[in-house]
Parts: C-alpha cells; structure tokens; sequence
C-alpha cells in the first residue's frame, strides 16, 4: 500500500484537521463526534441541510459544506457510515428553528444509523425529515436486494435542496424537491482499477490487466459484472443506455449531466467521457442543458467513472444556477 | 447458576479479545461479498465496550448490556453498529434492574435483543445475515431450557446452533446489505456478520459456561 498518511488509524481525523485549517473561514469542524458544519450555523429561519457517509469519496460530503449547499456533513470512517450521536450533533447545530433534513444514501448502514439519529433528535424536539436516494441502475432487482445504491444524484440533490433552502423554502417543499430530484435521476459506475482502504491494506477487489468492472458503488465493493476492457465510446454506450432505458429519458428531453471521476482517472478521459456522452445523448435527441465534470463522489484512488443524468424542468435550472459556496462547488 | 454483571464483563472483555484475534478473518470474509471493514469496524467498537464497561459501575446486568449497546451504536458505524448495538440495548432493556439471569432470564434478555435487530434490519432468515446465526442460538436455547438444561449445557447448545447457521450461509443467495447487490456471486462465501455473532455466543459459552 502506497499512501500519503501518517498512520492508517489517524486518517480521518487528521483529514479534517486540514480541512478545518484550510477551510477555517468558511466551515466549523467538530471532532467528537466527528462534524463539519457551516461557520455560521445554524442560520436562523433556514432549513437545515445534513448529509453524511463514509470518508473515502471526496468531495462529498463535506467540500458540499457551505452556503447554498449542505449546512453540515458527518464523515464516517473510510468506507463506514458515520454514527447517530454525529448525525444528532450536526442536527443540532444546524437547526435554525425551520427543521432539519437528512439527505441519506440507501446504503444499508446509512440508513439504519440516520434513523437511529431521527429517533433522537425526534426526542430533542427538532423536526427532521429524511430522504433516501437511490439512483444505481446497476442494481437491477430491487426485491430481493437492498435496494438501489444512493450515488451521484446524491450530489445533485444537495446542490438543489441547498438552493432551495436559501430561497426559504420549507422543509416540506426542500423534502418534496429532494425526493422529485431523485426520482428524476438515475446513475451507472465502472472501474477500472478496485481502491485500497487504509484499514485494510489490500485492493478491494482483483482486477485483471485487460479487464473493468461494471455497475460498481463507490465503496470500492465489486460490481456486477466483469468484462474485457473496451473503447470509452463502447463503455459508455453501455453506461448511458442503461441509464436512459431506465427512467427513460425521451428524445426532447432536457437533462443535467454529471460525468464523476471516481479518483484515480484523469480529466482529460472524463472530458472523452463527456464527449462520448454528448454524443449519446443527441444521437437520441436529449439535450445537456447544464453539466459537472470532474471528481465529486469517488471512491478512494479508484480508476472509473460514473454517470448521473437528471431530467431537468426551469425551477430545476434555476436551483442550479442559484449561487453556492463551498470548497468542491462554488458559483454565482 | 447464572450470569452476573462480572460475568458480563468477562463475556465483553473475552469477546473483544475473540475480535481482536479474528480480525483478519473479518476483514478476509467482509471484503469477499462486502466493502472489507467489518473486523476494523467490530474492533474498534469492542475497545469502546471495554473502556465503556470499565467507567460503568454496579451490578446491573441491564445497565451494563445498555452500556455496551450505546458504546457500539457510538463507535462501530456502518450497518454493524446499530445492529449490535440494537442487540445489546435490546437485551439490556429486557435485563434492566437484575442482577442475576438464570436461563430463562438470559434466553428472554438473547431473544428480545434479536427481536430488535429483526426490527432494526428487517432482515428475514436466509436472507444471508448475522441473523441467521442469532435465530438458531435462540431456539437452541429455548430448547435447551424446555429439556431443564443446565445454563452451561444450553449456552454451549446455543453457540453450536450458531455455528451451524454461520456455516448454512455459504451456499447462500444474500437479500440485505451490500452483499446483496452481488447477486448469485455471493454465494459461496460465508457471511461476516453471521461469523461475528457467532463469535460472541461462543465467547459467552466458554466464559460462563461453567458459571
């Protein structure tokens, strides 16, 4: 294992005590438990805005801290979902009197300690709403699984919620549009190389020289099948029929599209990705009308991609084009 | 005979040190059909345990399962830690204010800490999961009491139950958790949760077997 660490066991921490010097103007970090939370929080009258996962997919969430974006983010282990006292903490905090929204990725572990965290802060009288995204098309059979994966919509919605809580909008409508948001997205990975957790010291999964894996998460478990090495044109024809297929997306159709890295592949293949994707999509008559491209939701130093597309209408637009103002997503 | 707060202590201290040892395996299992952090994560919940049970005073066996329950709810994440936690707050509710189970006591304290985890997962048997390990141990335990076993005798029945339902998951399809979204290449892979459990109702065999 080759990695830029002091000490396997420190490393989440000591992330945060960079992220906290380097951020200090604009983010809070609390570390017990463990919270990255807006300087100026709670902002009062606003809806609250947390989210929190696994460490290891930087940016998310906590370069998503900021205005306009999530007010706070509780960062788990590397690959482990944080826990409810982090959750109750980052709700507490952010709790400006309008209720607090919990954005929660349908990981089994995500889950299970978000609603623990409802229960408790149920219990301290603070309103919260949660909402689960699951946008994976890679996991087809939902019955008789856990259900699809929460991935790269999540992102989206965070920036969408966000902007809709500064507008002042209630946590009933921020829940409402979160739940639209992910019900109009859907998203598809692939590998290339598995990652190595620092607690494990070993590649996730074995992947030949000549081989990728496709319909990957991002917590570097394998994905659901394996294939020979193709064209980026081949791969991601591939991701994108899936995709479109799925909720479909029509011809005449508006979409915002992210073309994600999942930390070890360079910008110039996700732009050959986004160019084939371009050339998908208008191949069917659906318009990119607004686009990320770069490394938001990854997966360690994991080589791959993903897609997330979203059917976009103008309030939709509008939310985006909102400013925003954190370390990984600033505008306007 | 019967299970007093030393015993409890025993049974944490012995079980943190079986996941100590077992890490590797864990991790080895976990990283098979899950994201490999299971041992890591067990780990580092149990020295919590520790440290939470040694700060904890008094006879209570309900008090102490509580302890154990919300330092693992605190420390371990992913879907482990508010299962296990569930388990051992669950059982510590049902154990609240005594200071000694017989085997009846114990199997109701057992039997209401998986009801929770049931609750908490809504995982089913055969769905692949720690489940599969606690649902034998339980029965095997009210078995054991309906035959007028010793606490030693079922404790040890329990364990072996487990046993056989950790081992029944290898040819199993996984329906909850991330090994779920493996599909049929789950199968032939035991399940790390299903070891874990195992693990504990063996440490509580060998640590109050004899008491």
């Amino acid at each position: 294992m080759k990695k830029l660490i002091n000490d396997p066991d420190a490393v989440v921490r000591e992330a945060l005590e960079g992220i906290e010097a380097a951020h200090g103007d604009t983010l809070r970090v609390i570390h017990d438990p463990a919270v990255i939370v807006r300087a100026d929080a709670p902002v009062q009258g606003k809806v609250g805005i947390i989210s929190g996962g696994g460490s290891g997919h930087e940016p998310m969430h906590g370069g998503f801290v900021g205005r306009g974006m999530l007010d706070a983010a509780c960062p788990g282990e590397v690959f482990t979902s944080p826990t409810p006292d982090q959750m109750l903490e980052a709700t507490k905090a952010v709790d400006g009197g309008a209720g607090v929204l919990h954005i929660v990725k349908n990981y089994t572990g995500d889950v299970l300690n978000f609603e623990m965290a409802a229960d408790l802060a149920g219990g301290e009288d603070i309103q919260v709403e949660a909402v689960v995204t699951n946008d994976d098309v890679a996991v087809q059979d939902s019955l008789y699984t856990a259900g699809r994966r929460g991935v790269g919509i999540t992102v989206i919605a965070e920036k969408l919620c966000g902007a809709a809580a500064e507008e002042g909008q209630s946590l009933a409508d921020v829940a409402e549009l979160c739940r639209k948001v992910n019900a109009q997205g859907r998203s598809m990975g692939m590998a290339l190389t598995p990652c190595i957790t620092p607690g494990s010291g070993e590649p996730s999964f074995e992947l030949g020289d000549d081989e990728m894996e496709i319909g990957i998460g991002i917590h570097g478990e394998p994905g659901r099948y394996r294939e020979q090495l193709a064209p980026a044109s081949d791969i991601v024809d591939r991701m994108a029929t899936a995709i479109v297929e799925d909720l479909p997306y029509e011809s005449g159709d508006r979409v915002l599209a992210l073309v994600n890295g999942m930390g070890g592949t360079p910008l110039i293949e996700l732009y050959i990705v986004y160019r084939e994707l371009d050339r998908f999509l208008q191949g069917r008559g659906i318009g990119i009308e607004r686009r990320l491209v770069g490394n938001y939701i990854t997966s360690l130093e994991m080589a791959g991609c993903s897609i997330t597309l979203l059917k976009l209408d103008d309030d939709l637009v509008r939310l985006w084009d909102a400013p925003v103002d954190t370390p990984a997503l600033r505008w306007g | 005979m019967s299970v007093t707060a030393a015993e409890v202590r025993a049974w944490i201290g012995a079980y943190a040190q079986t996941i100590s040892e077992h890490r590797a395996e864990l991790v080895r299992l976990d990283t098979a059909i899950g994201d490999g952090d299971h041992g890591t994560n067990m780990e580092r919940g149990m020295r919590a345990a520790v440290e939470k049970l040694e700060a904890t005073d008094g006879d209570d066996v309900g008090a102490l399962l509580k302890a154990v329950g919300m330092a693992l709810v605190s420390k371990v994440g992913g879907a482990a830690g508010p299962l296990y936690g569930t388990l051992f707050l669950q059982m510590g509710s049902a154990a609240s204010g005594r200071e000694e189970l017989d085997l009846a006591g114990w199997a109701d304290a057992l039997e209401a800490g998986v009801r929770g985890v049931q609750a908490r997962g809504k995982a089913e048997p055969e769905d692949k999961t720690m489940i599969d390990a606690l649902l034998p141990a339980v029965a095997a335990l009210r078995a054991a009491e309906g035959d007028g076993a010793e606490l030693g005798d079922a404790l040890r029945r329990s364990a072996g139950a487990a046993e056989q339902g950790m081992q029944a998951t290898i040819p199993l399809e996984a329906r909850k958790g991330r090994a779920s979204y493996l599909g049929p290449r789950s199968v032939g892979h035991q399940d790390p949760g299903a070891t874990s459990s195992h693990l504990l109702l063996r440490a509580a065999a060998e640590t109050f077997g004899d008491a």
